[in-house]
């Protein structure tokens, strides 16, 4: 099973290698880690999608906790949130198949940002099974490239201070 | 973040230099001794160190000097400090930070670094030790510019002392301790990921105690956590207030006094009998500052399958780590201790207790005192003639487990001893740092012949400095613990533990201590005696039965009752 884990961290040399040292010597598996700046200059916010069962996620909050310059950790199991996840791929679009696949982008919401002769560039986000099931359907046309940020995500307004990790051990 | 720019004392730092700096922060955080070895990109700390107050002691090796200021530590309750040079100095000390990590030993090493400019160019003796060291530290940091120093080194021993305690590196590259301040460091401790101070909640503590007084089969399981937390006292009067037995595990050897009646020693794999059948057949265990370790659990499918688990520990990263809890209580021992024990009520367990007297008297540590000379005869010889008073290093192997279990341990901060990382060779230079921590003291080595031949070479500083430690080797000639896994394992093929030793004796007197040499049972009394009363520094070889083992053994996986009793049985 799938968790996202978002960890506010304080910008030192050596946080993410700490962090994914961490991840590697404890045997926790990671689906995606991102790591970008907020709203604080001296702050950076990972998001890292785990996979495992609850008691997996547990330690793994718990571990987080312990290195020192993470701030705070921040768990979504039982949290309503938002989640997105950006996506640039190029798809094989011959002259004759383009209208079909940029159909298939509008229906998506997606953008295209560039065109070749072949192919065509677009840009995607949106929550990870909409991602995939444009990947899907994208997939007979030929994928010739695609990269993906990886999750980021943030619990709905009404409860985003809802959950203080340091009183979930008790 | 509020800037302060004068030191606690007030002083100016305006134009010193960050050698200067370090010797005088060092100062303010009561620093009395530095155990280390000098080099390269330290040359700026060391020529100020030539003139300060604090005590530097010279090491033979990085290790060594590691493993003193964790001896330092762990006896007398203070941060231990090492300093090393870069490159191979810092990777020398991998080894015992990692193992002052696994027993939450409170400690700072501080290393140099080369120039700031040369880093990442595989410099000479350049070692990225803040990356190698990061997973086996609680912290580690490299300072990039002089006014950062003194911060970093306040936050470092900071976090070394706080919480659960730990290592933490500070790297300094050289012209960091070159530089001079230009303006007043601040050295305002700014850690907001960082919160050591943890109380557990009254729900958990009420819970906890409700279950202690429902309970008939409690067992008080107490790891190193109650000695790091002077909880000793505490968990005394709550063992005797609600009547439950205490079992102890290798870290937690002197929290509680093995002579009191409801002590059952030790648990685990060469655990006593009766701590393991506690365990057991326990309907109730409250697990003290102790992690559940393999070594302890055994099987954790099978560990105290009748049980209801309450586990006290102030990092609640232990918390159903290894073994599913019910009861958590996260925060500092001696409090949460002192809170139960108000809620504890009376409750007649003498069935229970019964129960308990009768494995004691059934299954006590023993060993046959005849022919050649029994390790655990030594150990008792030992004990006896310290009054179980001394404190008590040990390397890692068998002598460590027959010490553990015979030397009958009083009070906490006795026991000086490798437990997690089970580092052989540690016993040596452990023991001549508790020695440096309690002048006047008995400070005693047991040791086996492979863990001492490993570090013996601090034997020299020992005779350098005056320090009278005792080292009291088991001499088997064997690596006797893996000697005995491949007697009972792997059908006797003693691949690579026999381990012919030198003349002991003859070493110690090289290097300038006494050595004694006992041979014979009929001299063991004597010589140990005579070694004790020596006033300076000693080595006591004495060759023991050769193919002893240790028992009780829990075999690997199985479970806590399934023990092999060897001579008990």
């Amino acid at each position: 099973m799938k968790h996202i884990i978002t960890a506010l961290v304080q910008n030192q040399p050596g946080v993410l290698a700490h962090v994914a040292g961490m991840f590697a010597a404890r045997g926790f598996n990671i689906d995606s880690l991102v790591v970008g700046r907020t709203e604080d200059p001296e702050l950076s916010r990972m998001t890292i999608v785990v996979v495992g069962d609850d008691r997996v996620l547990e330690q793994v909050r718990k571990q987080l906790e312990k290195i020192i310059p993470i701030v705070k950790v921040r768990d979504f199991m039982n949290v309503s949130y938002v989640e997105r996840d950006l996506m640039l791929i190029r798809i094989h679009a011959t002259p004759e198949k383009r209208p079909e696949v940029v159909e298939l982008v509008n229906l998506f919401r997606g953008k295209v940002v560039d065109v070749a002769k072949s192919s065509l560039l677009v840009e995607l986000s949106g929550a990870e099974e909409k991602v995939e099931a444009f990947i899907e359907l994208a997939r007979p046309y030929g994928i010739r490239e695609l990269a993906r940020t990886g999750i980021i995500a943030m619990p709905r307004g009404t409860q985003s201070d809802s959950r203080q990790t340091d009183e979930a051990d008790e | 973040m509020t800037k302060k720019s004068k030191s606690s004392e007030g002083a100016s730092f305006l134009g010193a230099s960050g050698a200067e700096l370090f010797d005088r922060i060092l100062q303010e955080e009561g620093v009395e001794v530095l155990f280390g070895f000098p080099g390269g990109m330290v040359l700026p700390i060391f020529d100020r160190l030539y003139s300060s107050p604090i005590k530097f002691v010279l090491s033979r090796h990085e290790q060594g000097a590691a493993h003193m200021a964790d001896g330092y530590a762990r006896s007398t309750g203070r941060t231990g400090v090492v300093i090393a040079t870069s490159g191979p100095g810092a990777t020398n000390i991998v080894t015992g930070l990692a193992n002052a990590h696994m027993d939450s030993v409170p400690m700072v090493a501080f290393t140099g670094q080369v120039r700031s400019a040369l880093i990442g160019n595989d410099a000479f003796q350049e070692a990225d030790i803040t990356g190698i060291c990061r997973p086996i530290t609680k912290h580690t940091c490299l300072v990039k510019r002089v006014e950062d120093l003194g911060r970093a080194m306040k936050e470092a021993f900071y976090i070394a002392r706080t919480g659960r305690p730990g290592p933490v590196l500070v790297d300094i590259p050289i012209d960091v301790s070159t530089s001079k301040l230009a303006q007043e460091p601040n050295l305002q401790i700014a850690l907001p990921g960082y919160k050591p101070r943890i109380s557990g909640h009254i729900r958990q503590i009420k819970l906890a105690a409700e279950a202690i007084n429902a309970s008939k089969r409690p067992v008080l399981y107490v790891g190193g956590g109650v000695i790091i937390a002077g909880a000793s006292e505490a968990l005394r009067e709550l063992a005797h207030k609600g009547k439950l037995p205490v079992t102890t595990t290798l870290m937690g050897l002197g929290a509680v006094d093995e002579a009191d009646p409801l002590a059952m020693q030790m648990l685990g794999m060469h655990g006593s009998a009766t701590a393991n059948y506690a365990v057991q057949d326990s309907d109730c265990i409250i697990a003290v500052g102790a992690r559940f370790d393999d070594r302890v659990t055994g099987n954790t499918a099978t560990f105290a399958p009748k049980a209801k688990i309450i586990h006290i520990d102030i990092d609640p990263a232990s918390i159903s780590k290894n073994i599913k809890v019910d009861i958590p209580v996260v925060g500092d021992a001696k409090d949460s201790l002192e809170r139960i024990i108000e809620f504890i009520q009376p409750v007649d367990r003498s069935p229970w207790l019964e129960q308990i007297a009768q494995w004691k008297k059934r299954y006590p540590f023993t060993y046959e005192a005849n022919g050649n000379i029994k390790p655990q005869e030594v150990i008792d010889t030992v004990a006896r003639l310290t009054d179980h008073d001394a404190i008590v290093a040990t390397g890692v192997g068998q002598h460590q487990m027959w010490a553990a279990q015979f030397y009958k341990w009083r009070k906490p901060r006795q026991a000086i001893i490798s437990g997690g990382l089970g580092t052989m060779g540690f016993g040596v230079p452990a023991a001549i740092g508790a020695q440096f921590g309690n002048p006047g003291k008995t400070v005693i080595d047991i040791d086996g012949d492979g863990s001492f031949t490993m570090t013996m070479v601090e034997v020299i500083t020992a005779v350098r400095y005056d320090q009278p430690v005792k080292w009291i080797v088991l001499d088997n000639d064997y690596l006797g613990m893996v000697r005995q896994w491949q007697e009972m394992f792997y059908g006797r093929r003693y691949s690579a533990t026999p381990h012919p030793c030198p003349e002991f004796k003859a070493i110690a007197e090289g290097f300038g201590a006494r050595g004694i040499s006992i041979r014979d049972r009929a001299e063991l009394a004597d010589g140990l005696n005579e070694a004790l009363r020596h006033p300076g520094p000693v080595v006591v070889d004495v060759k023991v039965e050769p193919e002893e083992n240790v028992f009780p053994m829990v075999p690997a996986g199985k479970s806590l009752h399934e023990m092999e009793l060897g001579k008990l049985a």
